[in-house]
């Protein structure tokens, strides 16, 4: 291979080092004007009047649209079609859209915003899960499982009180992950405008263009035909950018009144409004092992708080108990999850989506089983690394398994066996390791059709156009895509033009998410290419009597492989195959396989294959303050095969950037004024001053190591690495602070202040840890009952779905008892 | 986008004419210098000024000189001050203070003027107008109720300049100019202990110097606590200068106190443990505790309130050792996530 595996320029490099990217801000149109939308100042009310005379008179003003003009809700999953572009009847957060202006430019359009009256009626505040818990009215939303329970799922592989029974030890401990949010560079930023025939074009910073497309077309009562849905280039997106947004549909809905192009360009605090970033998750893990530290069985419980909208929100609940059975083998498995709705911006799906929060749990959970079992954390997980090319309890098809090689490596490079439990105090090392999905099996609507499309044209210049709806988010997808092309025709890829994330240009890719891309469309590029290597062959063979399976494509030409010199370029043989075959273009596309989960619920987890990966890292604690510093991280990841290492190397190390944010410092938490002064429930801070994620200066050295071992399943054997690197380095920190100062921080962010008062515990002869004490009581459903593929189960439920879960939940007698819940 | 209300910007080239603009304007003038802090404040309405009187044209604002000791043009920029070979030698504090502040390019645009008048901080108005409308604002701006402790008559709002505290340290005095004359008072007597009225400068008046005395035999030291390397505004900080007997005993020393008031805070009876003794670690432990005494950090910026006032004793520790001429790279970097030598 001549292109994939070396470290290349991106594609796409030259126009963002150069400032020539265009991003969604830089779309300027004739005659454009800007839209500002009033967010709601309360909590959770009714609207009992709009007033938007006065703002629609001020001069400059040409729009005010209300929900009034909204009445066709939407929401990124089918279940979950609960958002309105703008308040019909109820505010739910702080930050809420209410109405919108539109105006000549953006200071009049907020200028005439403080004339906007709304008067409100306030309804019961639900700042935390404990709130949702203990009050099932007034409901938030009027669809859900139960009051203000959004989901409650319960299923269980196999029978896991027994496998409890037969354990060794029994360990429970819980946990707490804080809610974080993505903090992409560029604020959201969307364009409408009617194109000359009419039609509407949006050009957005949106990581999933296809989902906007079908949202446009319902709130806006609208043929999908006559929708342009662009994807401009978005500055980071993290799954920020990933459900369809009430500003879209704004601007879609005023351009088409005003027939004039519509900016608007969201501010920091808005975006923290957006937010769908991760869903603060309280979590208990109780399982069962051997003296040898293999697993009889699990039980994960999770409380998500899933604030004021469903979102993404099923799907996440799905996911903290979705993997935590790929990385190790689990005979008996059981998960129960429950999402409640509260006041706050909508949580959904952050790098990792779901998976953090719980695999943050699993992995320490597993330190401290080593260390009671007096067990060496690195050789416990290398004896129970689930197989290779099996299926699990709960029905996940894993492909190849890198796992156990990159703990070696880790722990190797990391000097692990001189290092752990032996470094003075205050210094420490902890590991851990995860598993992530390399694309979602299923879309986010059912349906049979492929998952990413590409279309080629081989123009007689040489030149290559490549057509897909794949969305560029800054990972570097519209590199994999020429990279994949450039590979099987033997060019170079700076020889093809990525059109990406048009839906009038491009067939369907589902969108930048679920690490789905370099799978997918890596895929369906392999595919639409070699078509068109076929063709050319088939051509140059007849032309110069060489059989075609002799013919080789490289360097810009096409040869026989017995004697080089026999051949021509590459644009004279699409100049030949257009001469026998008339205009070359083909496709290609990609359809994951069949999940072997028949069982409801067993939509969310199954992926072609899985990505693994290990991570060491090294801290300084101070004992007398808590003051934690990380000098250096090890990272090996199992990539299966780099496209573009220089690409993969770089998601590895955002990861770890992330990670640490996530680990010590970021939260989106909120602040409640004293009840009897106000009613306000206000994010703490929406500014990227005071909501703290890590500056250069507070970046470790990273020590990246990529485990390439091709899965077949994956385009020249490459898995995912936009996501699963973050996983480990969470729950590697909390272990490494154990390691250092002897307290277990079963929460994050880890900050000194609790390291601090965990030490505190400690001197006093308490349990030296600081997390939550417990996990609330919930009014579970039945269990939906799958026997595991081992104990001769095929994918379906017991009782075949007839307990599906949820149903059958009186929500009256059920009222759920509230503890203390972190909120 | 925040955008900025409109309002009207003059440039005098002259420190007189300024002061001639700032009287005429009857109240509705502010001075933007860098513009790093009222730039921002202006984009959130905390402060909405109909007139702006620009410094950066007035080139004697920028000069420095060298005599009895050192004066500092108000007008020179942070990255001047760290680029200052004479700072840099003779005035630790006060280099460690302004190599701190905020980030590279906002050093390069923020002046010490600016620094010193700094508005005060806190979580609760350092946010945007939907923001404060959404709490019915706050005592400090357009509400009646301090929500940091709504029993208070008083404006709690933080003191988050790191160059103050520094200054203090090392006895600074500063003139002020208006259309009616000049005034050189101590920096101390800049400062006010109120989170709205933190200056006792007159609206009319302008920061147009900074003096230090001379510095033979004095070493000093400056240690902030904050999240992260860069970036973020001081949320508590230890300042301490001391002049040293060539035997090691302590002649005269200042500590001072940032971010934890709405002033700096001179702690001299903590200083005064240490003139007479050598820095030894008992010594040092003495005076931190009792330079720990008035610390009254709010709930109002990042960390919590207990742990940062755990931590002041901790930071004056640290200048202390530093002042004593230990090697505290290693300390520096972890905690400063630079090395500031
Ligand atoms: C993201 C961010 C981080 C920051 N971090 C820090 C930090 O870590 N530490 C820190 O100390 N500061 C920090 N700052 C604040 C600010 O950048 C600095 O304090 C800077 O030195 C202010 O100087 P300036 O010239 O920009 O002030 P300006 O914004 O121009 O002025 C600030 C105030 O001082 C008044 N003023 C200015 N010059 C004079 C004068 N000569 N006489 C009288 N009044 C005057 C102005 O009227 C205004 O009220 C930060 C700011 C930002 C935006
Ligand atoms: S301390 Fe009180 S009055 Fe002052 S800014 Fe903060 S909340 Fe407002």
């Amino acid at each position: 291979m001549n292109i994939i595996g070396t470290p290349r320029r991106r594609v796409d490099g030259r126009a963002k080092v150069t400032g020539q990217t265009k991003f969604a801000d830089d779309v300027m149109l004739p005659r454009m004007v800007h839209c500002k939308l009033l967010r709601a100042s309360v909590p959770h009310a009714r609207i009992v009047r709009i007033d938007a005379s006065r703002a629609a008179a001020h001069p400059g003003v040409h729009l005010v649209l209300t929900g009034e003009d909204f009445p066709i809700p939407y929401g990124i999953l089918p279940v979950s079609q609960d958002e309105h572009a703008l308040a019909r009847g109820i505010v739910r957060f702080v930050g809420d859209p209410v109405a919108a202006v539109i105006a000549r430019d953006e200071q009049t359009a907020a200028d005439a915003l403080d004339l906007v009256v709304v008067e409100y009626e306030a309804l019961r505040t639900f700042a935390g899960p404990a709130d949702s818990l203990a009050h099932p009215t007034p409901r938030i939303h009027e669809y859900g499982d139960t009051g203000n329970i959004h989901k409650l799922v319960s299923l269980q592989f196999g029978d896991v009180e027994q496998a409890l029974a037969g354990a060794d030890r029994v360990f429970e401990d819980a946990f707490f992950y804080q809610g974080n949010t993505h903090l992409p560079i560029e604020q959201h930023a969307a364009v409408a405008a009617r194109d000359p025939d009419g039609k509407l074009v949006l050009w957005s910073s949106t990581q999933t263009p296809h989902y906007v497309h079908r949202a446009l077309a319902k709130t806006l009562a609208m043929p999908a035909a006559h929708i342009r849905v662009i994807a401009t280039p978005n500055g980071g997106g993290f799954g920020g950018k990933s459900d369809p947004f009430n500003h879209e549909m704004v601007v879609a809905k005023a351009a088409l009144v005003l027939d004039r192009p519509v900016k608007i360009c969201l501010t920091r605090e808005e975006v923290f409004y957006c937010h769908r970033g991760r869903h603060p998750v309280l979590m208990q893990f109780t399982t069962g092992v051997k003296n040898d530290g293999t697993i009889t069985g699990m039980h994960v419980k999770t409380l998500l708080d899933g604030g004021a909208y469903g979102s993404y929100g099923v799907a996440s609940t799905f996911y903290t108990g979705a993997l935590q059975t790929v990385t190790y083998h689990i005979p008996a498995y059981k998960f129960q999850g429950c999402r409640v709705f509260t006041n706050k911006p909508p949580c959904g799906p952050k790098r990792g989506h779901g998976t953090p929060q719980s695999r943050f749990g699993q992995e320490i959970q597993l330190d401290k089983i080593a260390e009671a079992l007096a067990q060496d954390p690195a050789e416990l997980r290398l004896r129970i690394v689930e197989q290779p090319e099996t299926l699990t309890a709960n029905y996940l098809r894993v492909g190849t398994i890198g796992l156990s090689q990159c703990i070696r490596r880790v722990t190797r490079a990391a000097d692990w066996s001189n290092t752990f439990r032996k470094l003075p105090h205050g210094r420490g090392v902890g590991l851990a390791c995860s598993s992530y999905l390399s694309g979602a099996g299923l879309a986010i609507y059912w349906n049979d059709m492929p998952h990413s499309g590409v279309q080629l044209k081989i123009d007689r210049s040489g030149g290559v156009t490549a057509f897909c709806g794949a969305t560029e988010i800054g990972q570097g997808s519209d590199d994999v895509l020429v990279a994949c092309v450039a590979e099987v025709l033997g060019i170079d890829p700076l020889d093809i033009r990525p059109v990406t994330g048009d839906t009038d240009l491009t067939p369907v890719d589902l969108g930048s998410y679920s690490s789905r891309v370099t799978l997918m469309m890596g895929n369906a590029a392999i595919q639409a290419a070699e078509r068109a290597r076929d063709l050319l062959a088939d051509a140059v063979s007849r032309k110069i009597g060489v059989p075609k399976d002799r013919l080789v494509f490289a360097d810009r030409r096409v040869f026989d492989t017995e004697d080089g010199s026999k051949g021509v370029t590459f644009s004279e043989a699409v100049c030949l195959a257009e001469a026998a075959f008339g205009t070359i273009g083909t496709v290609g596309a990609y359809t994951p396989p069949k999940s072997a989960a028949k069982f409801k619920g067993g939509g969310v987890g199954p992926s072609p294959t899985y990505s693994y990966s290990a991570a060491i890292v090294e801290v300084d604690v101070d004992p007398d303050t808590g003051w934690t510093h990380v000098p250096r991280v090890w990272i090996a990841h199992d990539i299966g095969r780099s496209i573009n290492p220089v690409l993969v190397r770089g998601q590895v190390e955002g990861s770890v950037y992330m990670a640490l944010g996530e680990a010590l410092m970021e939260e989106q938490i909120f602040r409640r004024l004293p009840p009897r002064l106000s009613g306000a429930l206000v994010h703490k801070f929406p500014s990227m001053l005071e909501y703290k994620s890590p500056t250069t200066l507070d970046m470790p050295e990273v020590f990246t190591d990529l485990i390439e071992n091709p899965d077949p399943r994956g385009p020249f054997g490459a898995k995912e690495v936009g996501q699963g690197p973050l996983l480990p380095v969470m729950p590697a920190i909390a272990n490494a602070v154990y390691d250092a100062v002897g307290v277990r921080i079963d929460e994050v962010p880890i900050t000194p202040e609790k390291i601090l008062k965990a030490l505190d515990a400690k001197a006093a002869g308490k349990a030296p840890r600081y997390g939550p004490a417990g996990f609330p009581e919930i009014p579970w459903p039945e269990p939906l009952r799958v026997a595991p593929p081992w104990a001769g189960g095929d994918g379906t439920a017991d009782d075949k779905g007839l307990r599906a879960e949820g149903k059958g939940l009186n929500a009256e007698s059920r009222t759920p008892k509230a503890t203390s819940v972190p909120s | 986008m925040m955008r900025l209300p409109n309002f009207r910007f003059v440039a005098p080239t002259s420190v007189h004419e300024a002061a001639e603009l700032l009287t005429s304007s009857s109240g509705d003038a502010m001075l933007v210098a860098g513009g790093t802090d009222l730039l921002p404040n202006m984009k959130r309405r905390q402060q909405t000024p109909g007139t702006l009187v620009g410094l950066r044209h007035i080139a004697e604002l920028r000069a420095i000189s060298n005599g009895d000791g050192l004066t500092i043009g108000a007008g020179l920029t942070l990255a001047d001050l760290v680029r200052t070979q004479k700072v840099r030698e003779s005035y630790g504090a006060l280099w460690q203070a302004a190599a701190q502040v905020a980030t590279p390019q906002l050093r390069n645009m923020g002046t010490l003027g600016g620094n010193l008048c700094l508005d005060t901080r806190c979580n609760y108005y350092d946010q945007n107008y939907e923001w404060r409308k959404a709490i019915d604002f706050c005592m400090k701006k357009d509400g009646g109720t301090c929500w940091v402790a709504p029993s208070s008559t008083k404006c709690l709002a933080v003191s988050s300049t790191d160059t103050a505290p520094a200054l203090l340290a090392l006895g600074a005095s500063i003139t002020l100019v208006s259309a009616n004359g000049s005034r050189r008072i101590a920096l101390s007597d800049l400062y006010r202990n109120d989170g709205i009225h933190y200056l006792t400068r007159q609206p009319n008046e302008i920061l147009t110097a900074v003096h230090l005395p001379e510095s033979t035999g004095w070493r000093s030291a400056y240690w902030k606590l904050r999240r992260r390397g860069a970036f973020d505004f001081p949320v508590l900080s230890a300042a301490a200068a001391a002049k040293i007997a060539g035997d090691g005993t302590v002649e005269s020393a200042r500590i001072v106190l940032g971010a934890v008031s709405s002033r700096p805070i001179e702690v001299a009876p903590a200083a005064s443990l240490l003139v007479g003794h050598a820095l030894t670690d008992e010594a040092i432990a003495r005076a931190a505790d009792a330079a720990a005494q008035p610390s009254r950090p709010m709930d109002n910026t990042d960390f919590t309130l207990v742990w940062r006032k755990r931590m002041t004793r901790v930071f004056v520790t640290y200048a202390l050792r530093e002042l004593r001429g230990d090697d505290v790279r290693d300390l520096r970097r972890r905690v400063s996530r630079q090395e500031l030598l």
